[in-house]
């Protein structure tokens, strides 16, 4: 029996627990075991799943006995399982920290009891659409996520939250939209929506029809992944939704996106026909995004426009369509989730500890908690690319590729890379600064919690509630995982470079997947070359052998 | 395969209004065309499934001309039940911003025209330090306790003020305000 067989369970595991913790509603000490023990065990699925293709090669799973391309087929290869395994380790991470913060608020209302069903579901759907091998169950996969976000992000009704909400829905149903219009046409020109079968039968069709499904893929990938001009919906919506729901959104809803391009760009339609647009919406998402982020004073606000900027890091991988490349986009996306997860949970405790979540009003954080200080710092630093953390490697891979690849406009790219990154440094310096170095007294109307005495601060009162822990120790524990989990990235950065390096020769020569999916004897339409002529950066690359 | 004309007059034009009624700023409004913009892409759907009006019956001696696919069919039915979802819970949202705020618009974010508003210059990263111009420079005083300014120690220091002579160290303590060396002054308003 193969363990990609069970690959399934990675959607149901966590839909089950989906259904128990709202039967359990009323009983908030069981649903938080229930949805911890369901997603550990997700995880640990996923692992195995993980291990089955470590070492190369793709599995199909027909979902009830249909067999392609006419039933839905889920799909394991290294970059799927890859995803799966960050996603839900940092998910099992943020659940911890929720349930954290429910304990230490003891909030025992109704908003808090939907939270893990919600929840559950919004894994769910992310796993859904990393595993689908089906264009309309990837569109199920999304909606699932999706309406599961939309709860999470309007959680307890207040002012900000439904303001921010109309806007992620409204966005959301558009893009959805979309896709669907997307599947729709793609269905009327080929009589498909399998995905392996799509990459036989769209390369069939006339050059027009496939540009004009192709954009539309990447239009409605694009808004979801907040790829500029489409990524306006982003910093409005995200920050005023609560830390853990904002940090998983941050780490997860957009890599889905990402995934979804990276997909499109692959297995779809493959070549470089859209490279070129695609690298310049990369080069604009990374600088127009990282100097939103300069003009901040909320944290929250300046994490999601870095957020936005650093989408830019892993569209220029993708649009090389080179094996370096796509690799460190793919090491990038991994170490990019778990980076953007943890500052925003740090944030969360940095909110709690300071009282608000503006750089004017907090200050003196160093001294009042130094593991806040570390615990903001290495998350911080890597997000920047200091040499020798994940953030580091990730971005050197990106720009070895763009060199490789020599033409002016990679060369652009590199620049605006290197330059993004230094600006990420001054963000992320500024906030350093006045957060955690400033005194206390030199903050802008300061919360009373932040110049409160440090004796009575630790487990003391804050100002309106009584009795609230500022730092719980599952909150801490869990973001302390979480930075642990990242600094691993880099400490494994070479199996994982390896990995995603294969992941990449795997993506780009598609007959692994094809032959999955539809069987050995499946034919791989050779990739339309627009000139003919060998492609150097096609070839797999010295460097990323080096690499290893 | 041919084409239904009427089917795609009528897409076209929940299209047009859809997209009409989403830029509006009425909440109710975009609730409107969201829910036709779903409706018209189900149409599209269904057309790309053959003519209608054909069965979705299939059997292993049915002529494919004679029925109808039945796949765009079952992809409307989730895409319905998904919008439905959707609606509903549109429905919800515009029920609480009635409640919250009393109008069915959309509102702006405080937070972005607060950052629209703020000039550029920031006080505290882009405000030049003041540097330290005085000509009679404060008495530094080192780690050990001992003054560390240039004035070789032991030196006799001394500074005139009005009558009086006083060592450097004193008068410079005297320009502090609440020093004990300095007279406060009478009601008067005059010196001694």
């Amino acid at each position: 029996m193969n363990i990609a067989s069970f690959a399934p369970l990675a959607v149901i595991l966590p839909l089950l627990g989906a259904a128990l913790t709202f039967l359990l509603i009323r009983n908030s000490r069981a649903q938080r075991t229930v949805s911890i023990v369901l997603l550990s065990l997700t995880l640990l699925l996923e692992c195995l799943l993980l291990a089955s293709v470590w070492e190369g090669g793709t599995a199909a799973v027909n979902i009830g006995g249909w067999l392609p391309p006419w039933g839905i087929v889920l799909v394991v290869d290294q970059f799927s399982s890859l995803m799966l395994v960050v996603s839900s380790s940092v998910s099992l991470a943020v659940l911890i920290y929720a349930t954290g913060q429910g304990m230490a608020d003891g909030d025992q209302d109704a908003p808090v009891s939907i939270f893990h069903p919600t929840y559950l579901i919004l894994v769910a759907g992310v796993s859904n659409a990393f595993l689908s091998g089906d264009l309309f169950n990837l569109y199920v996969g999304f909606e699932i996520l999706l309406t599961a976000s939309y709860v999470l992000m309007t959680l307890g009704g207040t002012g900000p939250r439904i303001r921010a909400g109309v806007t992620y829905l409204v966005v959301s149903v558009v893009s959805s939209v979309l896709f669907l219009i997307a599947i729709a046409m793609i269905y009327g020109a080929t009589g498909t929506i399998n995905m392996a079968d799509l990459a036989v039968k769209l390369a069939d069709l006339d050059q027009g029809t496939q540009n004009l499904l192709h954009v539309m893929l990447l239009v409605a990938f694009g808004i979801k992944a907040a790829v500029f001009p489409l990524s306006f919906w982003l910093p409005d919506s995200y920050p005023t939704a609560p830390a853990p729901v904002t940090a998983v959104f941050a780490g997860l809803l957009t890599k889905v996106g990402v995934y979804a391009m990276v997909r499109t760009e692959t297995l779809l339609f493959p070549g470089d026909t859209f490279n070129a647009p695609l690298m310049v919406a990369a080069l604009l998402t990374m600088l127009v995004g990282i100097l939103g982020a300069l003009a901040q004073s909320d944290i929250k606000r300046l994490l999601s426009f870095t957020l936005v900027s650093h989408i830019g890091y892993m569209v220029f991988g993708l649009a090389m369509s080179s094996v370096a490349g796509l690799g460190a986009a793919v090491f990038y996306v991994a170490h990019h989730i778990t980076i953007q997860t943890s500052l925003f949970l740090v944030t969360g405790l940095i909110e709690r500890r300071g009282g608000s979540s503006s750089v004017d009003r907090v200050a003196g954080l160093a001294k009042l908690s130094p593991l806040l200080a570390v615990l903001f710092f290495v998350p911080a630093m890597n997000l920047a690319g200091i040499p020798p953390l994940s953030g580091f490697l990730g971005k050197v891979g990106l720009l070895q590729a763009g060199i490789q690849l020599g033409t002016p406009l990679a060369y652009a790219l590199v620049i605006g890379g290197v330059l993004t990154s230094l600006l990420t440094l001054l963000a992320m310096a500024r906030v350093w600064n006045r957060a955690f170095w400033r005194k206390p007294e030199d903050a802008e109307h300061p919360d009373p919690v932040l110049l409160a005495h440090p004796a009575d601060s630790a487990t003391g009162d804050r100002a309106g509630k009584t009795n609230v822990t500022l730092l719980p120790r599952t909150m801490v524990g869990s973001t302390l995982g979480l930075v642990i989990f990242g600094v691993g990235l880099t400490v494994f950065a070479g199996p994982l470079f390896k990995v995603a390096d294969q992941a990449a020769v795997e993506m780009l020569d598609r007959t692994s997947y094809i032959h999955a999916v539809l069987g050995e004897g499946a034919r791989v339409p050779a990739i339309s070359e627009p000139e003919p002529g060998p492609d150097p950066a096609r070839l797999p690359p010295a460097s990323g052998q080096e690499r290893k | 395969m041919s084409v239904n004309l009427t089917l795609l007059t009528v897409m076209g034009a929940l299209y047009a209004c859809g997209i009409y009624l989403i830029l509006e700023r009425s909440l109710t409004r975009v609730l409107l065309g969201l829910m036709l913009l779903a409706n018209a892409t189900n149409l599209l759907i269904l057309t790309t499934g053959g003519y209608a009006g054909l069965a979705p019956l299939f059997h292993k001696d049915t002529d494919p001309g004679q029925y109808n696919d039945p796949l765009p069919q079952a992809l409307i039915l989730t895409s319905i039940v998904i919008s439905f979802a959707v609606t509903a819970f549109m429905l919800g949202i515009i029920y609480r911003t009635w409640v919250l705020a009393r109008q069915d618009e959309i509102q702006d974010d405080a937070e972005d025209r607060r950052v629209a508003k703020t000039p550029s210059f920031d006080a505290e990263d882009d405000s030049v330090v003041p540097v330290e111009t005085s000509e009679f420079p404060l008495t530094m005083i080192g780690t050990d306790g001992q003054s560390v300014s240039d004035v070789p120690a032991g030196a006799e220091a001394t500074v005139t003020v009005a009558d009086r002579t006083l060592d450097a160290d004193a008068a410079a303590s005297e320009e502090q305000p609440g020093s004990r060396n300095v007279t406060i002054p009478s009601k008067e308003g005059g010196g001694q």
